[in-house]
């Protein structure tokens, strides 16, 4: 038997195709661009950071994001292409190289975001043996310290202790005794460790006397004496001390002056030089005019 | 009076924020249809042109972004009949432009064809002050015409100085200025019913809108549908929509008579629905894809099948020849067109120099009415379709939209009207301040 039920059509039309007015209303409060802006932008933004604010005021919810934080950060730092595995030290001697090991002591391996390369150069830097020091971390993992070190140019003997300094005057290193370095020339007296490079200006004039040269001394921490073996010594002017000194190795030149038994030269006043004999210096001398007279008599 | 005029006012400074804010929405409730386009300007209107219209005849300005149409219900020859369905029918309306102009509109100018147009021809004429023409004296002269007795409950809805004369010389567009002694205006006065338009601004105030212009439709079509030299030299546009016939004289690029036939495209439906007792919807159907007037030899042959879901096979099976009903629309159509001559006859369309007819409105694609028309409106008769909007789809392009277009062309440029001008200084009342004011400026 059919079924008595009319068949119903798939899809009914809708009789009224008109939105309702609250449709209507609601359509045209959509299309007002500042609602849209608001609902679009705004409500977005909104429920993110309330949910945010929400998850956050948990004290350990934010711990946990801290502690995350940290770990990720250290797991980053710890990767292998960051780790500096040695220290490479360029341009120092051995002694020098153990001190700057000495000075900066990190145990490798070592992240590089870890390190402090400013202090570690400033560590170096302020070594006496350095004059200069880069440090930068080369690709392969090297932490490379190049480092230009100071060339002692004089022994200083202090008051205490006997020490190297360089052209400038700055320390280098300490030395037990001056025989370890007999190469270097010596200078003593106070303040002798401030006019270092008016004292090698000084030696390099008294260059022909060299191997007489014993050292220099400052005195009154003001002007110079140049000391040489037998006991002699040249005192010079606090001004022009080289001008002075070529005029005593001229006369050397000369009159052959300081192999004579002088004990002093004294160029202090350059209008009168000065020469102070030994003690016995005048009685050989008379000595010596007395006999000649005879022989002259004779 | 003045308080229509209060209202008209109201609408143009509305119109103005419209223009401010750059869209501004076209409503056009027909009997069939109801159109909404949303129109969008671009930046304030310049004046290009060196002499009379610009480029692409000033319609550059503005651009279609939204349209939709619907079919139209409760409305009646024109007018309101049903508000809350022609409330919904325009909320179906405007929601759908809206949406595909993915822009909210607050503003609407809105057109509609019945409400009993009735035009009048107004003369006023003054003697000038001192002999140059003023903007004072302009709007003196307009207060001047004496307004014919149009009736209780009507209203004013076009009022547009159609031609100023000066002394013997007629035709001036704008006598600003110029030097005489006698200044007259004629004038063309539109009057309505005012429950039809007291109506439809309510059904649009309870669709969230504001009025920004109120328009005829039988104006609005022969402004999109006459080319600029029919305006010029004179021509009538008849509008055949659904419920009425609109019907407008136009000259020297101003309308100079209007009218509305209350017969329409829905009248020879209902006719085919009874001749050949089918639901109105199936006539409807029957009538455009098988409407004509002119009968031939081979339209006897050609059965259009009726249908019909009664159950009774005879019934549903029903056929008819084309050539009847071709029989049952022509009498309806000749009548309309006659009861259109008696109005052109009665406005002295034959007394025009041009006597360009355009036809327009969905009623003139009924095949071969140029014909019928030519026959017995005479022989200049053409069909017309609305000037070419930019943006427009080309869905509303026909015919049946030439209104709607015109609308949207009338809320771009609109005619200066009455209330366009200044209020006559005597009209104020008297210890008014602006009065002082006025006096102030045209005496200083």
């Amino acid at each position: 038997m059919r079924p008595l039920r009319a068949k119903r059509p798939a899809r009914r039309l809708r009789r009224d195709p008109a939105p309702s007015r609250l449709s209507y209303r609601l359509h045209r409060l959509w299309l007002t661009p500042l609602i849209r802006r608001m609902l679009r932008i705004g409500l977005p933004i909104l429920l993110v950071g309330v949910s945010a604010g929400y998850y956050l005021s948990d004290e350990t919810r934010r711990e946990a994001i801290q502690a995350w934080l940290v770990e990720q950060r250290q797991a980053f730092e710890a990767r292998p292409e960051f780790m500096v595995k040695l220290m490479a030290i360029d341009g120092a001697s051995t002694e020098l190289a153990t001190d700057i090991r000495e000075v900066v002591p990190l145990d490798f391996p070592l992240s590089s975001f870890d390190m402090d390369l400013e202090a570690i150069q400033k560590t170096v830097s302020a070594l006496d043996a350095v004059a200069s020091a880069t440090v930068r971390i080369r690709s392969g993992g090297v932490l490379q310290v190049s480092v230009v070190e100071r060339i002692p140019a004089v022994v200083w003997r202090g008051r205490e202790d006997i020490e190297l300094l360089d052209e400038t005057g700055h320390r280098v290193a300490s030395v037990i005794a001056r025989a370890i370095r007999p190469d270097l020339p010596l200078i003593t007296g106070d303040g002798a460790e401030t006019a270092v490079p008016e004292a090698l200006n000084i030696l390099a004039a008294a260059k022909p006397i060299n191997n007489r040269i014993r050292g220099l001394v400052r005195m009154g921490e003001r002007r110079w004496d140049l000391v040489l073996d037998r006991n002699q010594r040249i005192l010079l002017p606090e001004e022009n001390p080289v001008a002075a000194l070529e005029r005593v190795l001229t006369l050397d030149k000369t009159q052959d002056m300081l192999s004579r038994d002088l004990v002093v030269v004294d160029m202090r006043n350059q209008m009168r030089p000065t020469l102070r004999l030994a003690k016995t210096a005048m009685q050989d001398l008379r000595e010596i005019r007395t006999r000649e007279e005879r022989i002259d008599n004779q | 009076m003045t308080d229509l005029y209060a209202t008209q006012r109201a609408m143009r400074n509305m119109r103005k924020a419209a223009m401010q804010r750059g869209v501004i929405a076209i409503l056009d409730v027909g009997t069939s249809k109801t159109a909404c386009l949303v129109l969008r300007f671009d930046g304030p209107e310049k004046f290009t042109g060196e002499d009379g219209v610009g480029s692409l005849a000033g319609q550059s300005s503005f651009r279609v972004i939204g349209a939709a149409t619907t079919r139209s219900r409760g409305v009646r020859f024109g007018e309101i009949d049903a508000m809350n369905e022609t409330e919904r029918a325009i909320r179906t309306a405007v929601q759908a432009a809206q949406k595909m102009a993915n822009q909210r509109v607050d503003h609407v100018i809105v057109g509609f064809s019945g409400a009993r147009i009735r035009s009048y021809g107004l003369a006023g004429s003054i003697d000038l002050q001192d002999s140059v023409v003023r903007e004072q004296d302009v709007a003196r002269v307009l207060a001047a015409c004496d307004v014919p007795d149009y009736g209780d409950g009507r209203g004013v809805l076009h009022a547009q100085p159609v031609n100023f004369a000066l002394d013997h010389r007629s035709g001036l567009s704008d006598p600003r200025g110029q030097i005489g002694n006698r200044l007259s205006v004629d004038m063309h006065l539109l009057t309505v019913e005012d429950s039809a338009i007291h109506n439809l601004l309510r059904c649009i105030k309870r669709c969230d809108l504001e009025v920004a212009g109120l328009a005829s439709s039988a104006y609005t079509a022969g402004v999109s549908t006459l080319v600029e030299d029919e305006q010029e030299l004179g021509a009538a546009c008849i509008d055949l929509g659904g419920g009425t016939t609109g019907l407008s004289i136009f000259m020297k690029k101003h309308m100079i008579y209007a009218d509305s036939v209350r017969l329409g495209g829905e009248h020879v439906t209902a006719d085919i629905s009874k001749g050949l007792q089918v639901p109105m919807a199936v006539a409807e159907r029957i009538k455009t894809f098988h409407g004509g007037v002119f009968a031939t030899g081979v339209d006897d042959r050609d059965m259009i099948e009726i249908g019909g879901d009664t159950g009774d096979w005879e019934h549903d099976r029903r056929t008819v020849s084309r050539a009847e009903l071709i029989g049952i629309m022509r009498p309806r159509v000749e009548e309309i067109l006659e009861e259109v001559r008696l109005r052109l006859d009665a406005a002295g369309f034959e007394h025009l120099p041009c006597q360009q007819i355009v036809l327009t409105g969905g009623g003139s694609q009924i095949p071969g009415l140029d014909g019928l028309a030519s026959r017995i409106l005479g022989n200049s008769v053409r069909l017309g379709r609305p000037l070419r909007v930019q943006g427009l789809p080309q869905a509303a392009t026909g015919a049946a939209f030439s209104a709607a277009v015109g609308l949207s062309l009338f809320a771009a440029h609109p005619q200066d009207e009455w209330w366009d001008f200044e209020i006559p200084a005597e009209r104020y009342p008297a210890r008014s301040l602006k009065r002082a004011v006025k006096w102030f400026k045209d005496n200083w």
